[in-house]
């Protein structure tokens, strides 16, 4: 498994090599990130990528059939507008994680910072631990798990995403409800959790979602804006 | 007493509360909801027209009109940028939406750019496949809400524009009504077909211009540093908020003044936020002269450009180019006299329809039916755009060669004087038959 050591070879260096790999399945190892921004950001292919060590912001950004490990804890905007492919943290992540994303699968094994899954389309994201404030805002479609708690606001004008809470709630925002779990959502979260190697249980978690009341505009409705 | 009848006072009607305030507040009061529209600002505001250009004279040589050489050729983005865009012309188109406008629109748009040998640009909504292949050059707006956006897409890019406002709504996102959801549109968005779409007001990646320098620096090794990062703002803070995107690693600076057209906002947002095209522009300037970044970072003005006397005004005043926008959609037909009946049927009369998130005009622009949107012919709309592109090139370079300039760029402040002491004081030139300026250029 080639490594590079991203200190001596650079972020440009770095990123040109991983983008022009096409061989299936190769991986490399990235030692020394010391934090560096867009670390393997806009791979095309799917390869395997571990960084040892933290990363900053925009990791992994607009990802597409990569799978990207980070053995640390990410910046701002881990995954931003990921397409497809896995990206996993073994840490925290800052704010804004799989911000915009359209598919893939994000795995956060520790907590995530506010708006985590903000205007997401598509993407699955699993927390292992908690969200902050505003997590899933206008989250448009996809999935947001999160096996502990959420912070205030949580799905604020949320269109069609689905979340799913195993622990408290600190409020919802305005237009996200509480909805049933049904055979199908504890299906559907049973295989997220079995995908993300995340030890829980479906029947524990709540689900969440529009209520639709704000999908078109109503002067009655303009408190709740 | 004689039967004589006594002199009345005049029925007077408030300058406050006049005919069209009233009848808002009723409006207002019936509804309960504010107006929405389209367009830019219609108030009337200090403006190009309120500036002249002063010519040759005994101290300045003219060029010969038909004869010698007036450049307009202009290249953005070659501050990092490997790949600028070299458009033919100093006048680009701006973004407008799929979504917004019909398919036809777009590809019109495209074919009279090409034509031109300028640049479009896409919207909220991302870039279809007609749009990219009937565009030469096609500028991809990364925009709040990321609807549509793929790297794919960006890589198919010529350049980059990262939108933080616009000069209709700065601090406003978007809005697009149900109607105009169709099928293909609420697809492109991921959204449900016919909900009232709403674009976010701010990035959600990303805050202020320490996060937007690393959010170029990844966009830029995404493209792999080929393409050239436009910054657009609407005219808010015109010296800071050019002075900060030039910070953050802009490669292209475009500032929207107020008169710039949105496709569908608050009334009172587009009358009551931002500033004038005029002033605008010299704090911009300042701004990368003060950084010496002028003509090394690009400057693209826009809001309320019609003919190439504005053109020539804002390349003065020290801008590297303008952009178009409501001006070309009324070249390819919007609000055309041919209509008249169906828009007295929508209430309104030709000139005035601004309805343009309500997708029923009958120009077949600003809609999503399929009926309408067919009455547009992409080639003859192009045709007409490319025309008036080269009118408006062509009046440019007439006062360029008059002011004795051989390249449409080395127009200067100093070729030009204001008719109101407004107009001199946003400019900084001076009023006109005087060398008094108004003002101390500060900062805006």
């Amino acid at each position: 498994m080639p490594s590079i050591d991203l200190q001596e070879t650079g972020l440009r260096a770095l990123n040109t090599t991983l983008q022009s790999v096409e061989q299936k399945d190769a991986a490399y190892t990235i030692t020394n990130p010391m934090g560096a921004h867009a670390i393997a950001c806009g791979l095309t292919h799917e390869i395997n990528v571990t960084i040892e060590g933290h990363a900053g912001f925009y990791c992994a950004g607009m990802n597409q059939r990569a799978n990207v490990t980070v053995k640390g804890h990410a910046g701002v905007g881990l995954a931003e507008n990921m397409m497809s492919g896995t990206v996993r943290v073994t840490g925290n992540a800052s704010q804004s994680a799989g911000a915009t994303a359209h598919g893939g699968l994000l795995i956060i094994e520790g907590d995530a910072s506010s708006r985590c899954g903000i205007s997401m389309k598509g993407i699955d994201i699993v927390v292992g631990g908690s969200v902050g404030h505003m997590s899933g805002f206008m989250a448009q479609a996809g999935n947001l798990v999160i096996c502990g708690d959420a912070g205030e606001a949580l799905g604020d004008s949320i269109y069609e995403a689905v979340i799913y809470v195993q622990g408290t709630v600190e409020s919802l925002g305005a237009d996200c409800e509480e909805k049933p779990m049904d055979e199908e959502h504890i299906k559907s979260l049973t295989g997220l959790l079995a995908l993300s190697g995340i030890n829980a249980k479906a029947e524990a978690f709540k689900r969440y979602g529009s209520a639709r009341t704000l999908y078109n505009f109503q002067p009655d409705n303009a408190g709740d804006y | 007493m004689t039967n004589k009848k006594q002199p009345q006072t005049p029925q007077r009607f408030s300058a406050t509360f006049d005919e069209y305030t009233l009848a808002e507040i009723r409006r207002a009061a019936s509804t309960g909801i504010y107006d929405i529209r389209g367009g830019g600002a219609k108030r009337k505001l200090p403006h190009f027209d309120d500036l002249l250009f002063l010519g040759a004279s005994m101290s300045r040589y003219p060029l010969e009109g038909y004869r010698e050489t007036c450049g307009t050729n202009v290249v953005l983005g070659n501050r990092h940028a490997t790949k600028p865009l070299e458009i033919a012309i100093p006048i680009t188109i701006a973004g407008m939406s799929f979504g917004s406008l019909s398919g036809q629109a777009k590809e019109a748009l495209g074919r009279g750019a090409n034509t031109a040998v300028t640049s479009t640009t896409t919207g909220d909504g991302g870039m279809t496949p007609e749009e990219r292949k009937h565009s030469a050059m096609l500028v991809y707006q990364y925009l709040p809400s990321r609807y549509g956006m793929n790297p794919d897409d960006l890589r198919k890019a010529d350049a980059i524009e990262i939108v933080v406002g616009q000069g209709a709504k700065p601090g406003g996102g978007g809005m697009l009504m149900g109607q105009k959801i169709s099928d293909r549109v609420a697809d492109m968005r991921t959204l449900p077909k016919g909900i009232d779409q709403r674009s976010a007001c701010r990035h959600p990646d990303w805050t202020g211009p320490d996060d937007l320098e690393i959010k170029i620096l990844e966009l830029r090794e995404i493209t792999n540093w080929e393409k050239p990062i436009y910054v657009k703002v609407g005219g808010a803070r015109p010296y800071y908020d050019t002075a900060l995107a030039v910070k953050a690693g802009a490669d292209v600076v475009v500032v929207d003044g107020m008169q710039g057209g949105t496709a569908a906002t608050q009334d009172v947002f587009i009358e009551h936020v931002g500033q004038p095209t005029l002033a605008c522009i010299r704090p911009a300037v300042q701004a990368l002269q003060d950084l010496e970044m002028h003509r090394k970072v690009q400057l693209i003005i826009s809001g309320g450009i019609r003919n190439g006397a504005d053109v020539a005004k804002a390349l003065a005043l020290g801008a590297d180019a303008v952009s178009i926008g409501t001006a070309a959609l009324v070249a390819l037909g919007d609000n055309h006299p041919q209509y008249e009946e169906e828009y007295q049927q929508l209430g309104t009369t030709a000139g005035a329809y601004d309805d343009w998130h309500l997708g029923q005009d009958p120009a077949g622009i600003t809609t999503q039916e399929p009926e309408l949107a067919a009455r547009l012919d992409p080639v003859m709309a192009g045709r007409r755009l490319s025309n008036y592109l080269k009118v408006m090139t062509l009046e440019a370079q007439t006062i360029a060669r008059a002011c004795g300039k051989n390249h449409v760029h080395n127009l200067e402040p100093e070729d030009l004087v204001a008719l109101t002491v407004e107009a001199s004081a946003m400019a900084q030139v001076p009023l006109a038959g005087t060398n008094w300026v108004p003002g101390q250029h500060l900062p805006v």
